[in-house]
């Protein structure tokens, strides 16, 4: 267990939660992947905490969780707006501005 | 023993990781991301981060996840079940992925001092981070809290039920959602 096997983990695990932000249609399954490829950073940061001694790492981590989760608290409103309007919840829908 | 347990987790979060993107039922997925969530917990205790895989768990596998459920059950008809996944988008999807892993991987092997076997410098335990948070960082965590506040209320805002009257009704409705954030500033 080394800083590179940790880095090597993160990026798969990002680019695994980019497979899932491309290929999925439904709103909540791309916003499951969204949560791993903000996972994989999280790791990121602590692993490099951890490597290079000091609380930076910890600290970014703590406040990226945060945002993590003020990310989906906004992304499943509107996920709960777009099915109100549509009956569905594809992001195709969400291609007008208004209507 | 260490990289026999980092191997157990990586493995378990890579393949929980799959079986999030690549599961038929969304509701799987969901609980694939707690599973995946948790060996990621697993990791941070193993990187000496114990306040953070607390969190991790608390929040995440805690929040999250049961958040994620919710939002789905909301989201969806009843006996909905089309196809979740295209072919047509799926393998650009995995090209895509497939070349950013590819660069990523290589940026990291061909950078020294990442594998050197160091012996890591002391562990930050919870009341060193907690001294980094509010003495150090204190403008940043306050920032962060009021950020916080300002998304659940404009999450609240934004899927507050309309009354029903069609898109007469929506307009003024929506106007007020999009004033009230330059009312906050």
């Amino acid at each position: 267990m080394s800083l590179a096997s940790c880095l090597l983990l993160a990026a798969a695990l990002f680019c695994v939660g980019l497979y899932g932000l491309l290929a999925r249609r439904q709103i909540v399954a791309i916003l499951l992947s969204i949560e791993l490829m903000a996972n994989a950073a999280n790791l990121v940061f602590v692993a490099f905490g951890h490597y290079r001694g000091g609380a930076l790492g910890q600290v970014f981590a703590v406040f990226s969780i945060a945002l993590t989760v003020a990310e989906v608290a906004v992304g499943l409103a509107l996920a709960m707006l777009l099915y109100r309007r549509h009956g569905d919840s594809r992001v195709e829908l969400a291609s007008e501005m208004k209507r | 023993m260490e990289s026999l347990g980092f191997g157990i987790l990586a493995g378990c979060a890579l393949m929980s990781a799959f079986a999030v993107v690549r599961s038929a039922n969304l509701v799987h997925a969901v609980l694939w991301l707690g599973v995946t969530l948790v060996a990621t917990a697993g990791l941070y205790a193993m990187l000496g981060a114990s306040f953070l895989a607390s969190v991790q768990v608390l929040l995440y596998v805690g929040g999250v996840v049961t958040l994620m459920i919710f939002g789905l059950m909301m989201t969806r008809r009843h006996g909905d079940s089309g196809p979740q996944i295209e072919d047509v988008r799926s393998a650009p999807a995995a090209l895509a992925a497939i070349i950013l892993f590819g660069a990523t991987a290589w940026a990291v092997v061909s950078t020294d001092g990442l594998d050197a076997p160091v012996t890591p410098p002391p562990a930050v335990g919870p009341a060193a981070l907690g001294r980094a948070l509010v003495r150090d960082h204190v403008l940043a965590f306050e920032t962060i809290s009021m950020l916080l506040l300002v998304a659940i209320v404009g999450a609240i805002v934004i899927a507050r039920r309309k009354d029903p009257g069609g898109a007469a009704a929506a307009a003024p409705a929506s106007a007020a959602s999009v004033a009230v954030p330059k009312a906050a500033e």
